[in-house]
Parts: C-alpha cells; sequence; structure tokens
C-alpha cells in the first residue's frame, strides 16, 4: 500500500523531476507562513465536503495499511499453532477485502484530490490573471514579462506542487507513522522497544541529512545563477564575442563556474542523494532489531512468531513514510513562499477599471488643453515641467525634440497610464481624471512604435480594435492602412496566422497592421508614436499616406520623424528637457533660426554648403 | 537510443568510477537480499528450535551485514553523484565549446532560449539517466530478480502459485508506462498554450490597455485555463490509479501466499519462516514496480534530449581557417574589393541576397550602403571579416581573398558595431574596453568622446564605473549605440564597419558622432550600412542596394542627380524634390 508513496518519496526522482537541475528545487521561506495558508484556504473553500472526504479515504487507506500486518501475523500463528486450516479461508479472505478497500480509497482520494487541487488552482490562475488586467501600466514597467509570468507560472506551479500531491502524502504519511508506533505499543510492549531504539535514530538522521540538503542547495543554487548568467551573457551576445575574439575570456569565465556548478553540486547530492540509502539502511537495521530481539523474546515465550512477522511488516512500511515526509518539507515550504509572491500581486491596488458609460465618442469634440503640467517617474527627477499647450479640435499636433525630452511621457499622461504630478490635462474643458480610464482609452487610438500583435491571424489582429466588427469592415480597414495588399500576398491572406512575436512580418507591415486597427476602433482622438527607424524609407512613405487618412478629421498627437509629418501638423511643438521651447508651424520655425532650425539643419550638414 | 551511445565517450573518463559504483550497488543489493533469509533462520532454526544461541549469532550477523551494506551503499552514493556531476560538466563544457567555434550560419538558425535549454535541461536531464542507472536504475531490476530467484529458491510451489500475478504486474507496467508519455506530452501543449496566452498579454499590456480588452483577455485566458485545468486533472487521475493497482497486484500476490503457503505449512513443505521470508521477498521484489514505469520515462527524457544534444555536437562550424591559411599582414593596406559575390543564407529558399556585386573600396574610404529593408547591406558587411562565405565570387582585403586568412588575424583589424547593441554585464568603463582589455583610461575617455558618449557617462551615477544592468536596460537605445562606437573604436582597427549604428540617436548627436569620425577615420576604413540620407551624406561613396544588386554609386551630389532609386529615397525622407531644391537655395 505504501508502494506509490516509496516511488514518489525516492529522492532520485524527486529531487530533479520538476524542474532542472538548473534550478533546483527551490528552498527558500515564507516569511508569514500562517498568513499564506489563510490565503489559500478559501480557495479549497467551496469543496468543503469533497475535502472531508479526502480526509476520510485517506483514514480508510492508513487504517487498511495498519490492519493488514495484523491479519498477516493471526494467520501464520493460528496456522503454526492450530495446525489447522479451517480459519484460513476466512483470514485470507478478510485480508483481501482489506486490502482493495485500502486500495481502493487511496485511488479515489487520488482523483477526488485531483479535482479539487486543480479546481482550486484554476481559480487562482484566473485570479492573478484578472487581478494583473487591472494594474497600472506603472507595475508593467517596472517589472519585466519574466518576473511577472514567473508568478503565473513557476509560484503557481510550486503551489500546485505541494496541494496535489504533498497535502495528501503529509496527512498519509503523519497517520501512517503515528499509526505505526501506537499499533507497536499496544500490540507487544516488548517489541516496540526495537522501535524505541531505532526510531529516533531514523528522525535523528533525516532531519540531519535535511538540513545539510538544505545548506548545500543554497550554495548549488548560488553557483547554478552564476552559471546561468554566463551561458545567457555568452550565448546572447555570441556575435559580439566573435567579432572582439573573446572566445578565449569567455570560456575560461565558463570553466571556472562550470567547475564551481560541479564541487557545488556534487557537495549539495552526496548528501541529498544519501537521504535513499541510508533510510533503506535504517529500515534494514529496524527489521534486523525485531528479529533479533523478537527472537530472543519468542524463545521466552513473550512474542509469537506471527507478531515478529506483523513488526517486520511494520517495519518495512515504516521508511517510506518517513522518506517521504523529509522531502515534504521543502515542498511546501517552497509553496507557501510562492503563494506569498502571488499575493502580493493580488494585493497591489488596481486602478479604476469601472465605467458609467456616460461619454460617447460621438460627442467628444476633441479639444486637448494641458495645463501647467508637471510629472516624473521617480518624485525627485521631473521629466515633465510646467507643460502647457492646447490643442484645438481636428487639429495635428507634433512633438519633436531630442531622445529623452519626455515625449513618450507626454503620450503616456494623456493616456493616463500616468497621472500627472501637478496642473491637470482636460478634453473639451473636462479634467482627464473625472472621465473613467475605461472611457478615456476607448476615445483613444494609439499606435505605439513598438508594435505588438499577438499570435492569432491577422483578420483578430486587426479586430482587435473593435471586437463586433465585420470581416467586411476590418479588410476595409486594412484597405484604409495600406496593409490589404501585403496581407493578401500572405499564404492564407486574412487567415495567416501569425507567430510569436510576428517574426514573419517586417516591421513596416507590423506597423501597417497596428495602423489598421487603430482605424477600426475609430478613436475620437490619435496619438501616435511613428519613428521605426528600422523600416527602410520607401515603405516609411507608404505608412505615412496611412497615417495621414488616419489623422483626418481627428486631434493627433504624433511624436514626429519624419518630415511631412512635421510639415503638415497644424502645431510643432519643440520639448527639450521636459519644456516645451518653441511652439508654432514649421516654416515659422525654422524662420526663428532657433532650436528647431538647428534640429532640422543637423538632417541636412554637409548639404547646406 | 543511438543518441545515447553516441554519448557514451563522455563517460569514458569515468568509466572505472562507473563500475565501481556499480559494483559496490550489486553488493548493496546482494546483502541486502540476505537479510530476510537470515530472518527465517531465526524464525525456523532458532525460535521453533527452541536454539536461543542460533538467534545470537543470526542477530550479530545481521547487524555486521547491515554495517557493512551502509557502507557500500555510502560509497556507491558518492561515487555516482561524482560521475553524474562530472558528466553533467562536460557534457556543458562540450556544448558550450562547440557553441563558441560556430560561425554566424550556424547561429541564424538556433535561438539564444533553445541554447540555454540545450546547455542547462538536457545535460541534466542526460545526467539524470545516469546517475539514477547506478543507483535506483540498477538497484530495482537486480533487486526484483534477485528476489524472484531467492522466492523460487525459497518455495518453488509458491513461487508458481503466484506467478499468474506477477505475469499481471508487468502487464499493468508496460500499460501505464506506455501511456504515460503521450499523456504528460499534451499537457505540456496545453500549458505551452496558456503560457503563451499569459505571456503575450503581459509583453503586450499597452494595447491591451489601450483598447481596454481586459475583458476579452480574461475570457480568452479562461479558455486555455480551463483547458488545461481539466487535462491536469486527467493526468493526476492516471497517476492515482496507477499506485493502487499496482499494490493491488502485491497485495492480491501476498494473500495468496498466506493462504497457499498456511495450507503447505499445515502440511508441512513449508516451514514458518520460510512463508515469512517469503512474504519478505514478495514485498521486497514487487515494491520497486512503480520505480520501474517512472524510469521509462527518465530512458525515454534522456534519449529526446540525447538527440538535442547531439543535434549541436553534430554541427560542423560553417567557416573554418583553411589549413594553410596566412595571417592578415599587419601593415595591409585596407582596401577592400568584391569581386562577382554572389551568396544566400544557408537552408533558405529564397533567390540570392547577394547577386553579382562588383565592388572597390580604396584604402581610407568612408562608404555608405544604403537601401531598403532586405536589400542585402547588412549581409555584404558582414562578408568582410567573413562572419559568412560567400557562394561565388571573392571578397579581397588588400588582394587577399579572407577565406586564405586566418580568420582571427582578420577579425584584429576590422571593427564592426552591430545593428543590435549588446553590451555585456560589468561596468561602462569594461564594455568600453571589451575589445582591447588593455587600453588605458585615456584611450577609453577618448573613444568615448569621439562616440559622443563621454557626456552621459559622466551624468550616469558613477560614470565610467556604472554597472551596466542586464542587456543594457538602464541605458536608452541611443546610448547604447554609441557605447557600442566607443568599444569599436578602442581597438583601433583598420577598418571600421558600421551597421546602421546610430539609428537610435537623435540627428544631432549624430551629426557631432560623424564629424568626430571624420578626424579619427584618417587612414582608416569605414563601411557603414545606413537607412538616413542624413547618415550617408558625408561619406565619399555612397552605394544603393536593390535585391542584392547595386543599382546605383557615386558621390551624394552625382546620385541626387543621376538615380532615379536614390531620388526617390531622398524625397521619401526629406521632402519632395522642390522642398530639397528650398534647401540647396
Amino acid at each position: 500500500m505504501s508502494e506509490r508513496r516509496s516511488a514518489q518519496a525516492n529522492p532520485d526522482f524527486r529531487l530533479r523531476m520538476s524542474r532542472g537541475p538548473m534550478a533546483v528545487s527551490r528552498i527558500e521561506k515564507a516569511r508569514h507562513p500562517r498568513h499564506a495558508i489563510r490565503r489559500l484556504l478559501p480557495y479549497f473553500g467551496g469543496h468543503g465536503w469533497l475535502l472531508m472526504g479526502v480526509v476520510l479515504l485517506v483514514l480508510i487507506y492508513t487504517l487498511c495499511g495498519l490492519t493488514a500486518p495484523i491479519l498477516i501475523g493471526k494467520t501464520i500463528d493460528e496456522v503454526i499453532q492450530t495446525r489447522s486450516l479451517h480459519n484460513l479461508p476466512r483470514w485470507a479472505l478478510l485480508m483481501l477485502g482489506v486490502f482493495l478497500v485500502g486500495n481502493l480509497a487511496e485511488a479515489a482520494s487520488g482523483w477526488l484530490m485531483a479535482a479539487i487541487s486543480q479546481r482550486a488552482l484554476q481559480k487562482l490562475r484566473r485570479d492573478l490573471f484578472e487581478h494583473l488586467q487591472t494594474l497600472p501600466i506603472s507595475f508593467f514597467d517596472s517589472h519585466t514579462v519574466g518576473e511577472v509570468m514567473s508568478r503565473l507560472t513557476n509560484d503557481v506551479d510550486a503551489i500546485n506542487q505541494a496541494v496535489s500531491q504533498n497535502l495528501v502524502s503529509l496527512l498519509a504519511s503523519t497517520l501512517s507513522l503515528g499509526g505505526i508506533l501506537i499499533a507497536m505499543f499496544v500490540l507487544n510492549l516488548w517489541l516496540a522497544l526495537a522501535a524505541v531504539v531505532v526510531v529516533p535514530l531514523m528522525f535523528w538522521f533525516t532531519d540531519f541529512i535535511a538540513r545539510y540538503t538544505r545548506k548545500g542547495f543554497r550554495e548549488l543554487q548560488s553557483s547554478l545563477g552564476k552559471l546561468n548568467g554566463v551561458m545567457e551573457e555568452a550565448i546572447s551576445g555570441l556575435r559580439v564575442v566573435k567579432a572582439f575574439r573573446r572566445n578565449e575570456s569567455v570560456l575560461q569565465n565558463f570553466r571556472q563556474e562550470n567547475q564551481a556548478v560541479y564541487r557545488a553540486a556534487v557537495a549539495a547530492n552526496s548528501y541529498a542523494l544519501l537521504l535513499m540509502p541510508l533510510t533503506n539502511q535504517l529500515g534494514n537495521l529496524f527489521v534486523i532489531a525485531i528479529a533479533g530481539l523478537g527472537g530472543w523474546l519468542a524463545l521466552h515465550q513473550l512474542v509469537s512468531v506471527g507478531m515478529i512477522a506483523t513488526f517486520i511488516s511494520y517495519a518495512r512500511n515504516f521508511i517510506n513514510p518517513l522518506r517521504q515526509l523529509a522531502n515534504l518539507y521543502n515542498a511546501i515550504q517552497a509553496a507557501l513562499a510562492g503563494a506569498e509572491r502571488v499575493f502580493e500581486v493580488i494585493d497591489i491596488p488596481s486602478e479604476e477599471t469601472q465605467s458609467n458609460g456616460n461619454l460617447r465618442v460621438s460627442e467628444v469634440r476633441g479639444e486637448v488643453t494641458f495645463r501647467n503640467v508637471s510629472f516624473g517617474y521617480h518624485p525627485q527627477k521631473r521629466v515633465i515641467k510646467n507643460f502647457s499647450l492646447e490643442a484645438k479640435a481636428g487639429q495635428t499636433i507634433a512633438l519633436v525634440g531630442p531622445t529623452g525630452a519626455g515625449k513618450t511621457t507626454l503620450v503616456n499622461l494623456l493616456s493616463r497610464f500616468y497621472e500627472v504630478d501637478e496642473g491637470c490635462i482636460c478634453l473639451d474643458g473636462r479634467d482627464l481624471r473625472q472621465i473613467p480610464k475605461p472611457e478615456l482609452r476607448r476615445l483613444l487610438g494609439i499606435v505605439l512604435q513598438d508594435t505588438f500583435l499577438f499570435s492569432t491571424t491577422v483578420m483578430e489582429n486587426i479586430r482587435y480594435g473593435r471586437l463586433d466588427a465585420s470581416d467586411d469592415e476590418v479588410i476595409q480597414a486594412a484597405i484604409l492602412a495600406e496593409a490589404d495588399p501585403f496581407i493578401r500576398r500572405l499564404p492564407h491572406g486574412y487567415q495567416t496566422l501569425l507567430s510569436e512575436r510576428a517574426s514573419n512580418l517586417s516591421q513596416g507591415q507590423r506597423q501597417m497592421i497596428a495602423i489598421a486597427r487603430a482605424i477600426l476602433a475609430d478613436p475620437a482622438i490619435l496619438i501616435l508614436d511613428e519613428a521605426t527607424s528600422s523600416v527602410d524609407t520607401r515603405t516609411e512613405a507608404r505608412i505615412q499616406k496611412a497615417l495621414l487618412r488616419l489623422m483626418q478629421g481627428r486631434t493627433s498627437f504624433v511624436i514626429a520623424h519624419r518630415l511631412r509629418t512635421i510639415r503638415d501638423a497644424d502645431v510643432v511643438v519643440v520639448i527639450r528637457d521636459g519644456e516645451i521651447v518653441e511652439m508654432g508651424k514649421h516654416q515659422e520655425l525654422l524662420s526663428r533660426q532657433g532650436f528647431y532650425h538647428h534640429l532640422y539643419l543637423s538632417q541636412f550638414k554637409g548639404e547646406a554648403i | 537510443m543511438k543518441h545515447l551511445i553516441k554519448l557514451l565517450p563522455f563517460l569514458k573518463p569515468y568509466w572505472k568510477k562507473s563500475l565501481l559504483s556499480l559494483l559496490l550497488l550489486v553488493v548493496v543489493v546482494l546483502l541486502d537480499l540476505t537479510i530476510p533469509r537470515l530472518v527465517q533462520r531465526i524464525i525456523d532454526q532458532g525460535i521453533l528450535a527452541n536454539d536461543l544461541s542460533e538467534v545470537y549469532r543470526t542477530f550479530f550477523l545481521m547487524l555486521g551485514i547491515s554495517a557493512l551494506d551502509t557502507l557500500f551503499a555510502i560509497g556507491n552514493n558518492n561515487t555516482s553523484v561524482q560521475v553524474g556531476e562530472s558528466l553533467a560538466r562536460d557534457l556543458r563544457e562540450a556544448l558550450f565549446v562547440k557553441m563558441q567555434s560556430f560561425s554566424f550560419g550556424n547561429l541564424d538558425r538556433l535561438q539564444t532560449g533553445q541554447w540555454m535549454v540545450r546547455l542547462a535541461s538536457d545535460t541534466s536531464v542526460v545526467q539524470r539517466l545516469v546517475q539514477i542507472t547506478l543507483r535506483i536504475g540498477t538497484r530495482a531490476p537486480l533487486i526484483m530478480l534477485g528476489s524472484v530467484i531467492l522466492m523460487y529458491r525459497t518455495s518453488r510451489s509458491l513461487a508458481i502459485l503466484i506467478s499468474p500475478l506477477m505475469l499481471v504486474a508487468i502487464v499493468l507496467i508496460v500499460f501505464f508506462a506506455s501511456r504515460m508519455g503521450p499523456l504528460f506530452l499534451t499537457l505540456q501543449q496545453k500549458l505551452d498554450r496558456l503560457n503563451t496566452v499569459l505571456q503575450e498579454n503581459i509583453a503586450g499590456v499597452r494595447v491591451v490597455k489601450a483598447f481596454v480588452r481586459a475583458e476579452h483577455e480574461a475570457k480568452r485566458f479562461a479558455v486555455t485555463n480551463e483547458d488545461y485545468t481539466e487535462r491536469n486533472i486527467r493526468v493526476m487521475q492516471f497517476l492515482s490509479t496507477m499506485g493502487p493497482s499496482l499494490s493491488a497486484c502485491l497485495n492480491a500476490a501476498i494473500v495468496v501466499v498466506i493462504w497457499g503457503g498456511g495450507v503447505q505449512t499445515v502440511g508441512g513443505q513449508v516451514t514458518p519462516g520460510q512463508l515469512v521470508a517469503f512474504i519478505n521477498y514478495l514485498q521486497t521484489a514487487m515494491g520497486p514496480l512503480l520505480i520501474m514505469v517512472n524510469l521509462a520515462n527518465v530512458w525515454a527524457a534522456a534519449m529526446a534530449s540525447a538527440e538535442r544534444v547531439n543535434e549541436i555536437l553534430d554541427q560542423q562550424p560553417e567557416v573554418l581557417d583553411e589549413p594553410q591559411a596566412k595571417p592578415l599582414p599587419a601593415e595591409a593596406q585596407p582596401r577592400i574589393s568584391f569581386r562577382g559575390v554572389r551568396f544566400r543564407y544557408n537552408g533558405s529558399n529564397d533567390g540570392m541576397v547577394l547577386d553579382g556585386i562588383d565592388l572597390d573600396i580604396e584604402a581610407g574610404q568612408t562608404v555608405a550602403i544604403l537601401g531598403a529593408t532586405g536589400a542585402g547591406k547588412t549581409t555584404l558587411l558582414h562578408l568582410i571579416p567573413r562572419f559568412y562565405d560567400v557562394c561565388e565570387g571573392s571578397v579581397r582585403i588588400d588582394g587577399y581573398d579572407v577565406r586564405e586568412l586566418q580568420q582571427d588575424s582578420l577579425l584584429k583589424q576590422i571593427a564592426i558595431v552591430p545593428q543590435e547593441t549588446i553590451l555585456f554585464s560589468g561596468t561602462v568603463r569594461e564594455n568600453i574596453r571589451y575589445g582591447r582589455p588593455q587600453a588605458s583610461d585615456e584611450e577609453v575617455v577618448m573613444a568615448a568622446k569621439i562616440a559622443q558618449a563621454h557626456d552621459f557617462i559622466l551624468e550616469l551615477p558613477q560614470g565610467y564605473d556604472t554597472h551596466v544592468e542586464e542587456r543594457g536596460v538602464n541605458l536608452s537605445g541611443g546610448q547604447k549605440q554609441r557605447l557600442a562606437i566607443a568599444r569599436a573604436l578602442l581597438t583601433r582597427p583598420s577598418i571600421l564597419l558600421l551597421d546602421d549604428s546610430t539609428s537610435s540617436v537623435d540627428v544631432e548627436t549624430e551629426a557631432k558622432i560623424q564629424s568626430g569620425l571624420r578626424q579619427w577615420l584618417k587612414n582608416r576604413t569605414c563601411v557603414m550600412v545606413a537607412q538616413r540620407i542624413s547618415t550617408v551624406l558625408g561619406a565619399d561613396k555612397i552605394v544603393v542596394l536593390e535585391q542584392g544588386k547595386i543599382v546605383a554609386e557615386g558621390s551624394h551630389r552625382e546620385l541626387l542627380q543621376n538615380s532615379p532609386v536614390y531620388q526617390e529615397i531622398y524625397a521619401s525622407q526629406l521632402g519632395d524634390a522642390q522642398e530639397v531644391e528650398i534647401q540647396h537655395v
């Protein structure tokens, strides 16, 4: 009955089954384990009765496990002493019944627990995901994609490992260990003395190894981290390494870290993997102690042969749950630490997501005013300083300036990805902060420099702009965006699946799809970050045409890099260090001979002579 | 399997230790197997024969055996760990060294992520197989075999009695083992799908928010989440059926033994001690059943990993020094010539990327290459340091065909600023010094000044000692490009290759870099790839590339007059022709 557990508990499999050694089973502790447990419990709450059922089933199969050896012993005694076969069939059938009930209960508890734990984790993943949707952009700007992913993958997986396997094992192992000890003392006090000698030794050994293992793995973890760092850098920068002929030093560096990992791994695993053979030996020792002591006791008529058989069975069943417990500790700690990190994210306050729906796109004129706006990503470092600007309905405002002047920040403020520190931004005279964010964003069409497309069809990617758009409307938008011709040339036209990060499209093509998406959304105000240095200039000209069409009749803010946009803009705003240094029409600004003129001329340097 | 065999040579340095480990293991198993026999002796010859001294003797014998056993077990543990970890280390190193030898062509076909997986997890999967084979993987079948043999020797009739049940157990194992692989595979696919949705949602968060699509995303996620959960439940339920069914098999066998053994004991064919020993052997024989199922998994995983590892190890670098390759003389003139160069990327079905390029670049010249994306500009640049080999024609430096040169000596005289800036973890200073670690601080500052990096570096928290974070996230794109330029300048190459390396730098700074470079480039040859007209204006020669062919060549003024393609590019960037005229006036 304990075979299932024995295979799971086997450290040869356990330590490395779920993650490769490059990410050794994490050994870390939750800071507030109780709190983490309290937060996790409600996820299992809906299944209270089922959980009770699991506990009951576990109880049944541990009890069966405890009863079977007694039956074995009794049968042997009866056969030896009475030398009659009269009761043998009865005992055997009873034994078979007990065994089967135990096996059935074990399987049933596994089935139930699978459903309960996976449904709970499904809920947890859903909650976390839905919460992520409500978090402000600042959260995503300050965490890498990998970090956020890790909450939903690694951390949830750590919880998964614990609840789906270890929780039941913990219960079953504890019950078995306690049950066996109690049974031994109840059945025969004398023979139980063997346990008094061996069991503390077992606990001590297990604890000893577990402690050294934790220490060893911490060191292994840190040396693996270093090796991973070296490898990742060497691989991603390999072309540069080659071009600058640094292979030798990179290799040397790698060898050093690789050797360090080897040493740490040998040290850690020599302890960790010792658990299995050593507990085996201790199990043998237990059997030997019982056999020896039992022999002496039997000769003094204090114990029967059957009883010895019962005890030997118990001894063989004792090591597996013990080994299990040693492994459980780490898994459960990792789960709690994971849970803590998951709830940390869930506890980050959301930005408001409710909309009262009282704003209609058709009613918006599109007058945008910045009034003395100041803002900084860090309180001590202002990126936008006392910025004021008035855009009349339908105007195109070109934002021009050197890198880092704060152009993108203005876009972030207008879309309320970030909130202004001082001053206000108004739309048709209303402070943006009075407009719920979803409402506001529905009014805005944003085409970003780094075009993001999803790994679905081209059709669905464009439709993302307006989910209820018909296929015809999607195609119409694509035509307006000048995207239709190239889409039709794709292997499956509009049904072509885009691969991850849309690597089967060029940068320019991706941008045109994003423009089509924005056209479909039909926003009142348009925000464009137009620069894409990797698009060649003739593709650029085509994109430009699409953009001009999109800007018609809408208030547009364009972070402009193309001369044509700048020339056609109603107002060119020249920004430097978060402040407006010049403002006006292209020709006016040129004739002013100021900063704009300077910027503009540097394009032509060498030519103006 | 053949892939695993191919990796066997990696075990060669450790074959003695592996053999020792296995020998120790065999001894451990043999000693383990004696215990039930000795228990039988205590019962039959001690207890039932009323011989206390026999009990004592056997007990101490067992203790001695157990102590010996423990020593051997520890020996097996430590040797197997050492062999396994040594193998992992050597495999990692072999892969890493191989990777370092690869040329750009090899690298194009692999992604960073894949590399890491191979280096990290594939090596560890193979290592795990070795470690397990030296331990439980051999121990389990040996114990089973030994137990079965000893069962027969203990009581042949009882053994025959339970043989049908053992057959059932074997069938069950085969069944479970064969089902497990596909089951986990589909689970992994569902998980990948879940992760893709998640990853896209996070990476595209601005789009999601801009279009107010949180609800839509939640629905998308819910579908994959449900899919994954359902599959996961099925896999777990499969696993929780496996254990109890195998254990039911064992339990049934025990009952049969008790029943049959009871009958035979009463009949006198079997002693009580034999019965107890037999049950004990039965338990040790059937105990590792589940381990056997898992072993099938370990082997399957290791075979798949070995295949991936071999895939790398079998690859040959596309560019290798010829045996009789000569070094490029240090005093060679930086003259570059392309003669009838045709090139296509290995394994691509598209047409020629470069199709009949004839181009002469004189020593000391600055030549700009202009053209649309995909015209072959970067490829042309990459042929000069022989990052790839031409398919036809030749690339020569001062008359030497680059294929006849030692690449190292070639690279010594060439510095490249790649399109995508890659910085390494370390300080700003270390990054600039990357190409010439022995350069002095003054030289570093000089290079940084020419690259217009000096000023912003001084504004960083620790100036030149500021730590560049992973992938340079604490620097803007333009700043990173300028550091990459400084890094290239510091190597004092005779040929400088710039691959659109000021694309993220604003025009004003770009102009400053250009004027700084002009001085520095004296007696040096520079080939630059560019998108912006403003970048190429100062070049001695501009080459317009279109679909792998040179369509125009000449100075800016010449091209503006003669080349329609150039005029078109010019107009698309700087406004139409009239605008240009106005500027000229």
